[in-house]
């Protein structure tokens, strides 16, 4: 099972209190990983990426494996602790958002 | 999402609508339908309005400009505060306004400014386009951005909107929000704009209408407190003895169409009250006579400024007046203003204060 970590604000407004978990077939990327997230969670679309282009929000980062993954491909395949389920994606606000 | 601030409230019986937006996540829509006790963002639940694969469109939150050629002139740039043209884009909804007879239509004005409809309960949005069409590409942002901050809705001519926008000024339809002219004849914004009788570059404040005389409407420009008796047709300055006839919010009686008031701070640079006292002025002659308002408020080392939504009445008698400032406090008026008192401190700048009356 893939892990999701939310960030506070996020969690709120999907009303999710943890992690969030999802079985995705390989491959595993951030594109697969977001349209699950988001057709689960409809009220998180456009809070990620933006409506339309899909394009990653600028203040919103993606963490794993203690490395920023913001800005690969959201085509290239996760890591494989992450598709693994052994280390979580973790959607962070960045910084310089607050 | 507890810490985002909130932009646009409206309220109407038991439903409310409420604007946040965040550099993080963006513009979220939430609306309650018991009194403030729940929220939720429109459109997302299962039984929600479904797109083909079955799932909830969850679109609350977008808001796109309308380009198209069914528009008529669809216009892609506007002006920049350095003379330029600049592609439209949104940056986040500032004043949502219920419909004064449909609880599911709803209006949001919008950064950069334009006019957006809801008749889905705030689910989804269209915008009504025709309003950029209306000299947009002259139209440019005031210091707090190009935004479309105020709404009126008129109950008895159902097919008239009035909007505000700094900065351009302000607008009116006839049909529904179809087509839209623009209202600002008289505005005088002689530091703002070279052309003494630019049609549109006013920045306007704040607008506001008493309901039994919707020709009337009052206004809080950047400079000057103004009023016009013929629809926005023409203005004309009712600042008379302010004090400084800068300031935000504009505000008129629930049952007195002629008493109006006004929160002047010292100048366009200086956001705070006039000698640091927190006064907020009424005319009851329609202008031009003011009285000062301070029982209950600070008189002295007072800093306060008090933004464009941040005040409101109620539809009780005595009317209830209220206001918020962007130190945290909301004062209130049991007495149309004779007295104040807070009611609440502490809290984040207050962006938008609006008052529903429960049974």
């Amino acid at each position: 099972m893939i892990r999701i970590v939310l960030p506070a604000h996020l969690r709120t407004l999907a009303r999710v209190d943890s992690e969030v978990t999802f079985d995705i077939p390989s491959p595993v990327t951030q594109r697969a990983i977001l349209d699950a997230l988001e057709a689960r969670y409809p009220m998180l679309r456009g809070a990620i990426r933006e409506h339309g282009t899909l394009k990653r929000r600028a203040f919103v980062r993606f963490f794993a494996c203690e490395q920023d993954l913001s800005h690969e491909s959201p085509d290239t395949p996760l890591p494989d602790a992450v598709a693994t389920g052994a280390e979580p994606l973790l959607i962070v606000g960045a910084m310089a958002g607050g | 999402m507890g810490a985002v601030p909130s932009q646009g409230i409206a309220r109407r019986s038991e439903s409310a609508v409420a604007s946040q937006t965040s550099s993080w996540f963006g513009q979220v829509i939430q609306r309650s339908d018991d009194g403030g006790t729940t929220w939720d963002p429109p459109g997302t639940k299962p039984e929600d309005l479904m797109g083909p694969d079955g799932m909830p469109k969850g679109e609350s939150n977008m808001f796109l400009y309308n380009g198209s050629a069914e528009t008529g002139q669809p216009l892609t740039t506007h002006q920049h505060y350095d003379g330029t043209q600049r592609p439209w884009e949104f940056k986040r909804v500032w004043h949502l306004e219920p419909s004064l007879t449909d609880p599911d239509t709803v209006y949001a004005g919008a950064e950069d400014a334009a006019l957006f409809k809801s008749v889905d309960g705030g689910a989804t949005w269209k915008e009504l386009a025709g309003l950029r069409s209306a000299k947009g590409q002259l139209w440019q942002p005031g210091a707090g951005g190009m935004c479309l901050h105020t709404i009126l809705l008129d109950k008895s001519h159902p097919d008239r909107i009035f909007v505000a926008i700094s900065a351009a000024g302000t607008f009116r339809s006839d049909d529904a929000g179809e087509t839209w002219k623009p209202t600002n004849k008289g505005l005088v914004s002689k530091y703002e704009l070279p052309d003494p009788d630019a049609e549109v570059g006013h920045c306007v404040h704040c607008i506001t209408v008493h309901p039994s005389r919707p020709n009337v409407l009052f206004m809080q420009k950047h400079w000057d407190v103004m009023r016009s008796d013929d629809a926005g047709e023409s203005w004309h300055e009712i600042s008379g003895n302010l004090p400084s006839d800068f300031g935000f919010p504009i505000a008129v009686h629930a049952h007195e169409p002629n008493t109006v008031y006004a929160v002047p701070i010292k100048s366009d640079s200086e956001h705070y009250p006039p000698d640091g006292k927190l006064r907020v002025y009424r005319s009851r002659t329609g202008g031009n006579e003011w009285e000062p308002l301070t029982k209950g408020l600070p008189q002295q080392d007072c800093y306060v400024n008090i933004l464009r939504d941040a005040m409101a009445v109620d539809s009780l008698d005595p009317c209830g007046i209220y206001f918020g400032t962007t130190g945290g406090q909301v004062y209130a008026s049991a007495d149309a203003g004779d007295s104040w008192m807070p009611i609440v401190r502490d809290l984040p700048p207050v962006l938008s204060v609006e008052v529903q009356a429960l049974p």
